[in-house]
């Protein structure tokens, strides 16, 4: 056994403290020891997005991150975007347009387009692809994706 | 009781509309549980020790170290997975596949595994096992793996379909050939004959979650298996095989699964695991990296393809020629077979022949993916007819048009076709307005067909109805792109309640009979089917408490809109019974209500499509972009459209990806170059625009209901349709696929 470091984070929103080896990364601590696998692994090298998670608010892939690098950091994770039993707009979007197939890249595709909505609430159809490029999705053609997101920024305005 | 598979035209209340799927909320908050989530007590970490050579003798594998570091619970090499095959050459095949024996065949491919307390132990164990390998020759292209002057893989191999079986072993695993009519005589008869020769890389399905497993064994010959996978009851007899253990005592659970496309209906890493289990005595997770899933999995061949074709002044073809040779990895596959039965397959050629030969290289194991073998026909034959058309100086779709295979024709590889959309697709895209839409400078525009035959088979499916009356719909073929969502919508429809009544549960192995796989475009055809049936049964048993609470004969009950009707006019006075009123009854009535299906599934539709593509090539870079793409594809009958929809989109972009970037690129030393997601390029979100879909619907006669299965048509047409809009675009024919920048820069050069 590693010899292992303490974290100290706060992870949707919740103190959250857990001992790991040095060289483990972000995307196998919140897996493994906090125990949320809405993180999901598809490459282990920053190639898919399918582990995207906010790092105080900036979007990252937690196979790229180490964990002792979030000591101190607020970590956003798809298990966070529903408040209480409401789901985030984007959750119900990408439900109701059909914007999952197999679903293990929907949980990046949401932190992604979350973390596009808050800088950019009206972006183009072109801004969303770019913005989404970094997520990998093999069953849809990412046709309903970009629609889903579309239609949950509408929403989210017309909230506003 | 017999049921039947007929086509019945009906009004559909569910069936046809767009309700959200079951498993949403979970997929969409994280709540869902795939291959890698699984957690037992104790579980320990198993990892994977791969041969760096693409050939070599395995002298001797030392884990002496390994096994004292602590925290090593157990190590596995092939002497822990004895031959139980019992002469079964396609499950021997398997199991060495699983692990090397004596010899490692590719880059990739298991020479030993490990168990222990944590993924750090099990990684430094593995570089503690010292192998000893001979190198060997080896070859990884199709072409050079057939040339007598090769160095023979498997020295026991002597092609099959050959009279008289051939004295020398070779790589060349089989030859098939079908046809029909007299292709020399059709050859003298046409007006203008093409030829071209094509080539296809290998490319991988490419499903974003790795395989992953958690096997637990005990010493009892008992044992669990949580696994992602496109069939757990086969797997469960595979695995139960490879290890010896009884079928009925290894429980297989299929996890949520993230994505498949065929290369999740082979076991890999999960015999292993459960090896590891056995000998530990502890629940055993494996998850294999991505570069694991590249190097070891079963992507899909590379190719090398001849065709042939002639056609009169009036667009008539006269014959058709193809030579296909597809590579299937390390050991025999039947992937150039599946070439020659899909290459002609959408047109009526009177004379025509495909030969194939199925050819085995120092690379992974071949397995299925989506369509298996007839997009590389389909870009070959659909390359062609481009090529055809401009000599007789008819346009591609006309010539499509005037040589289509309508209901009657003969198939290549022998069956009259029933009733078949690829006419009709045929013209709703020469009716499409993305036919009529202006082209920019340098861009093309693209058509081209795909065929794919759907499969049915063994489906097994419970209905069990709650004392509430909603109702348990229990299946056994995989939930891979919402299923579940089409099963609920197809038992509502025949139960006569709303969706929302109806809770679809995958069973595990212990919990249902037998079902095949989610392969083949099966799922909605077979599961549907067998959930009609078991929907009827039900409704036969609900009439009968309905009879018995009324005290009037089951003949005078009639099933209506989720009631039970008394008819007769003595019966005339008794208000209709709900399903909720009846089953709120069962306890005293007769016990529980449920209905049951076992089917053979037979009849399954064939699956045609036509695509549309237009590309922009930038002259300066080679780089093909799609700038706008169609499916059009007969569904027979679309239970869910949004989900109908969502397969011709994927099926269209792993096809697109094929067309423009994907390919295993393997150096000189036989080992894989770019196994990973940054240099095997799949299409991102920028890199495509939105895919525009046309449903068909000619109904199947062989399903109540008319479903065509409409999983893999799609993914045929887009490497000929990008090839046939390069070309457009272009000037210049591309035969070698993927047409990456660096080839189209390349062939551009050379037409320059």
């Amino acid at each position: 056994m590693s010899k292992s470091t303490l974290v100290s984070t706060r992870v949707n929103g919740d103190a959250v403290e857990f001992a790991c080896p040095a060289d483990e990364t972000l995307m196998n601590s919140l897996r493994d020891r906090v125990g949320l696998t809405g993180v999901k692994e598809g490459c282990g090298t920053g190639d898919c997005g399918a582990c995207s998670v906010t790092l105080d608010g900036r979007l990252v892939c937690s196979c790229l991150v180490l964990s002792v690098e979030a000591d101190g950091k607020e970590v956003g994770t798809v298990e966070g975007l529903a408040e209480g039993d409401k789901l985030h707009p984007l959750q119900e979007k990408f439900i109701d347009h059909a914007a999952l197939q197999c679903g293990i890249c929907t949980p990046g595709f949401l932190v992604a387009a979350d973390a596009l909505l808050k800088k950019n609430a009206n972006p183009s159809e072109e801004e969303i692809r770019y913005a989404l490029a970094g997520n990998l999705c093999r069953c849809t053609g990412y046709d309903k994706i970009v629609r889903a997101v579309q239609a949950a920024a509408k929403d989210i305005r017309k909230a506003k | 009781m017999g049921h039947s598979n007929k086509y019945v035209e009906k009004e559909f209340e569910v069936v046809g509309t767009r309700f959200k799927r079951p498993d949403g909320i979970d997929k969409v908050t994280g709540k869902a549980r795939y291959g890698a989530d699984a957690t037992a007590p104790g579980a320990l970490v198993g990892r994977v020790l791969r041969s760096p050579h693409p050939h070599a003798e395995i002298l001797k594998i030392d884990v002496k170290k390994a096994e004292k570091l602590d925290g090593v619970k157990a190590i596995v090499t092939c002497d822990d997975l004895p031959d139980q095959t019992n002469g079964d050459a396609g499950l021997a095949a398997i199991l060495e596949n699983c692990m090397a024996r004596g010899r490692a065949l590719y880059d990739g491919h298991a020479v030993a595994a490990v168990a222990a307390v944590d993924e750090q132990t099990a990684r430094k164990a593995l570089s503690l096992i010292a192998v000893k390998y001979k190198k060997l020759p080896h070859v990884t292209d199709v072409d050079e793996a057939m040339d007598p002057k090769a160095v023979v893989i498997h020295k026991n191999v002597f092609t099959r379909g050959v009279e008289p079986k051939p004295s020398k072993p070779s790589n060349i695993a089989a030859r098939t050939q079908m046809g029909h009519g007299d292709i020399e005589a059709g050859f003298s008869e046409a007006d203008f004959i093409v030829e071209k020769s094509y080539k296809t890389e290998q490319t991988h399905q490419g499903y974003i979650e790795p395989h992953a497993c958690l096997a637990s064994v005990n010493p009892d010959g008992t044992g669990e298996l949580w696994v992602t996978t496109q069939g757990h009851f086969v797997f469960r007899n595979v695995c139960a095989s490879l290890l010896g253990m009884d079928v009925a005592k290894l429980k297989v659970t299929s996890s949520e699964i993230g994505g498949g496309f065929g290369g999740k209906t082979h076991v890999w890493a999960e015999p292993i695991a459960l090896a590891l289990s056995r000998k530990a005595n502890r629940p055993v997770k494996l998850v294999m990296s991505r570069e694991e899933v590249f190097r070891a999995s079963g992507p899909t061949s590379s190719t090398s393809i001849d065709v042939k074709l002639g056609a009169k002044k009036n667009g008539e073809i006269t014959a058709g020629q193809v030579e296909l040779r597809y590579q299937g990895g390390a050991f025999p596959g039947t992937w150039a077979m599946l070439g020659c039965m899909t290459a002609f397959a959408c047109y009526d050629i009177k004379n025509q022949q495909s030969v194939g030969y199925d050819v085995i290289v120092n690379r992974p194991k071949v397995a299925a993916y989506r369509a298996p073998s007839a997009p590389m026909a389909a870009f070959a034959v659909e390359s062609t007819l481009e090529l055809l058309a401009d000599k007789i100086g008819m346009s591609g779709i006309d010539l499509r048009l005037k040589n289509v295979a309508r209901e009657g024709a003969k198939a290549p590889y022998g069956p009259i076709y029933g009733p078949i959309g690829i006419e009709a697709a045929l013209k709703a895209v020469k009716d499409h307005p993305h036919m009529k839409a202006k082209l920019k400078k340098n861009q093309g525009r693209g058509i081209a067909c795909g065929f794919w035959f759907n499969i049915g088979g063994q489906t097994c499916t419970d209905i069990n109805i709650g004392v509430d009356g909603t109702v348990n719909l229990t299946l056994g073929t995989v939930d891979v792109g919402g299923s579940r969502a089409s099963m609920s919508m197809i038992a509502a429809e025949e139960l006569g309640i709303p969706y929302e009544q109806v809770k679809a549960n995958i069973a595990d192995t212990g919990s249902l009979g037998h079902n095949d796989m989610t392969e083949g475009s099966r799922g909605t055809f077979s599961s549907g089917m067998a959930t009609i049936f078991a929907a009827r049964e039900a409704i036969g048993v609900l009439k009968q408490r309905a009879a018995a609470m009324w005290g009037i004969p089951v003949e005078d009950v009639a099933w209506e809109k989720g009631q039970a009707i008394a008819v007769g006019k003595t019966h005339n006075n008794l208000p209709p019974l709900s399903l909720q009123e009846i089953a709120s009854k069962s306890g005293r009535t007769g016990g529980p209500i449920a209905g049951h299906n076992e089917v053979v599934a037979d009849g399954a539709g064939m699956g045609f499509a036509a695509h549309i593509c237009d590309v922009e090539v930038d002259k300066e870079t080679g780089r093909s972009s799609i700038v706008r793409y169609t499916v059009v594809q007969d569904a027979g009958k679309a239970i869910h459209p949004d989900y109908v929809e969502g397969q011709f989109q994927g099926g269209a972009t792993q096809g697109i990806g094929w067309a423009l970037n994907e390919e295993y690129i393997y150096g000189e030393d036989g080992r894989l170059q770019n196994p990973g997601f940054l240099d095997y390029r799949i299409p991102v979100c920028s890199d495509l625009p939105f895919i525009d879909t046309k449903i068909l619907e000619i109904p199947n006669p062989n399903h109540p209901y008319g479903v065509r299965g409409v999983g893999e048509t799609s993914i045929v047409p887009p490497l000929a349709a990008v090839g046939n809009a390069i070309a457009n675009a272009t000037g210049v024919r591309m035969t070698h696929a993927p047409m990456s920048p660096p080839r189209v820069l390349k062939a551009l050069d050379a037409a320059s």
